[in-house]
């Protein structure tokens, strides 16, 4: 596995550089993702293009905004099956904030809305007498090592979100917001934060060379 | 009103660049603009020295505005990986989807917020609360303002009572709406944050308006973003121990070198506040 340095810009010949599909279900700011993961050296595509996603070596599912909107959105493009499938066939897999979220059944957001299923439970309302969003930067507890997570450590990242993934032997990273929140999910190939790591600057760049390159390695052994 | 205690309740602090044409101005009382660089050069330096957040205030006046607003807040998305906002002339929510798009983290509306709060609620529907910062422009007024919200006191120079009203347009057009109530029904439209800026101070180095700052934060549930008149480090601690600021946002301060965003944090720390350090 080549080893980066965090904001070099990496080389520049394609073969080297891992294709990541970042999907692109017309919410919000999913192009600070795709910018960032081709910083740390992925070929990063904003797509919804069925054949360049089955084709990547990683899959990303980013977001900004609420459960219900999002969900349909995914459905409107045939990305949740999409989705579905790339979780499916092993390969790693990277939900960011409401895209960790949608990976469950259900959510408190939007009573009714099935979720894509990917992983299981429901997630709920932050709980207790706390801000809502939290809209902070906060500090990482890693409770199960990672790949994901190597380099990290107690960094610091950046949340914004109200609801949150249910805590389970899966939440390899916690942060405190008026009791322990699931902040990093690793779950065999379907790794997610709810804390942005393309707006986490060091840290953030971090995981996301890490994903890069674990989806580079992985691609090589396939 | 119980107000929530913020859980991990880290305070965020933000440069803040005033966009004209593409490069960045701090203006005194918005007069006397002086070109301090690159908007985005600058930015990715914040991001470097460990700010939380930039916000980009454009107050350009061309036609040309949209386009170059929005190449940047695309090279902006390339060079920095922290969260920034963009405000300025965002009237319509295909304003905001084209700065989300182009890799915005959040929009700040104003004057079109002021005059159809409604746009609020439209980008919070579609995009989330969570990047719909309502940015408010205050400054003290005399005269009854509204029935609803007791005078703050007596005016310094015209008598009588005084209270807090949005101004518009930077701060040159009063509107008669009590900004205390407008912070209340625009966070219940759906705007996530609320940046308010006191345009009394604003340019004055003095430090924050705290009063106005805590009647706000006392006022919603959101989180708010103390401006205008910060000209020490300790400024900055006021605005979250004394205003009860959830984030605190400067600029001359910063732009011309007195003071690193790594000093600020230190300060801050060792004030007792919680908040990422800046080599963290």
């Amino acid at each position: 596995m080549t080893r980066r340095i965090v904001g070099a810009q990496g080389d520049t010949s394609a073969q080297s550089r891992p294709l990541i599909a970042v999907l692109d279900y017309g919410i919000g700011n999913l192009r600070s993702a795709q910018k960032s993961l081709e910083r740390m050296g992925a070929d990063a595509r904003l797509t919804a293009d069925a054949g360049l996603i089955a084709e990547a070596a990683g899959v990303v599912l980013p977001g900004v905004g609420a459960f219900g909107p999002c969900m349909a959105a995914l459905c409107r493009t045939g990305l949740d099956e999409q989705a579905r499938a790339a979780a499916a066939d092993g390969r790693p897999f990277l939900g960011i904030c409401i895209g960790l979220q949608l990976l469950y059944e259900e959510s408190e957001e939007a009573p009714g809305v099935a979720g894509l299923g990917i992983l299981p439970g429901v997630v709920r309302l932050l709980p207790g007498n706390v801000k809502r969003p939290q809209m902070q930067w906060n500090r990482l507890g890693v409770r199960v090592s990672s790949p994901l997570l190597e380099g990290l450590g107690d960094a610091w990242v950046y949340f914004v979100h109200s609801f949150a993934a249910p805590m389970a032997d899966n939440v390899a990273a916690v942060c405190e917001y008026g009791g322990p929140v699931a902040a990093a999910i690793a779950d065999n190939n379907v790794w997610a934060t709810q804390f942005h790591p393309e707006k986490s600057a060091r840290p953030g760049l971090r995981l996301l060379e890490n994903f890069v390159n674990h989806a580079q390695a992985a691609a090589a052994v396939a | 009103m119980s107000r929530p205690a913020a859980g991990g309740g880290n305070a965020r602090i933000i440069p803040c660049l005033d966009v004209d044409a593409g490069r960045v101005v701090k203006g005194v009382n918005f007069v006397d603009l002086a070109d301090a660089g690159d908007p985005v050069e600058l930015a990715s330096r914040y991001d470097q020295q460990g700010a939380d957040e930039v916000v980009f205030l454009d107050i350009t006046a061309s036609s040309d505005r949209r386009e170059t607003t929005l190449d940047l807040v695309y090279r902006t998305a390339e060079e920095v990986f922290i969260p920034f906002t963009i405000g300025g002339g965002i009237r319509t929510v295909d304003d905001a989807r084209r700065l989300l798009r182009a890799g915005a983290d959040k929009v700040a509306v104003n004057t079109a917020a002021v005059n159809r709060p409604e746009l609020v609620a439209e980008i919070a529907d579609e995009f989330g609360s969570q990047c719909a910062v309502a940015s408010v422009d205050v400054r003290r007024a005399g005269g009854p303002l509204s029935a609803a919200t007791p005078p703050i006191g007596t005016h310094p120079t015209a008598g009588g009572d005084v209270r807090f009203e949005i101004f518009t347009h930077g701060g040159r057009t009063p509107t008669g709406i009590d900004a205390v109530e407008y912070a209340i029904r625009i966070t219940e439209l759906g705007a996530g944050e609320i940046l308010l800026t006191s345009m009394d101070r604003d340019g004055t180095r003095d430090g924050f308006d705290l009063e106005l700052t805590r009647t706000v934060v006392e006022a919603v549930r959101v989180p708010v973003i103390a401006s205008g008149g910060v000209g020490t480090l300790d400024h900055l601690v006021e605005g979250v121990l004394e205003g009860g600021a959830d984030a605190v946002l400067a600029a001359s301060i910063f732009h011309f070198g007195e003071h690193t965003v790594a000093e600020a944090k230190a300060r801050m720390a060792a004030a007792g506040i919680p908040i990422r350090p800046a080599d963290a």
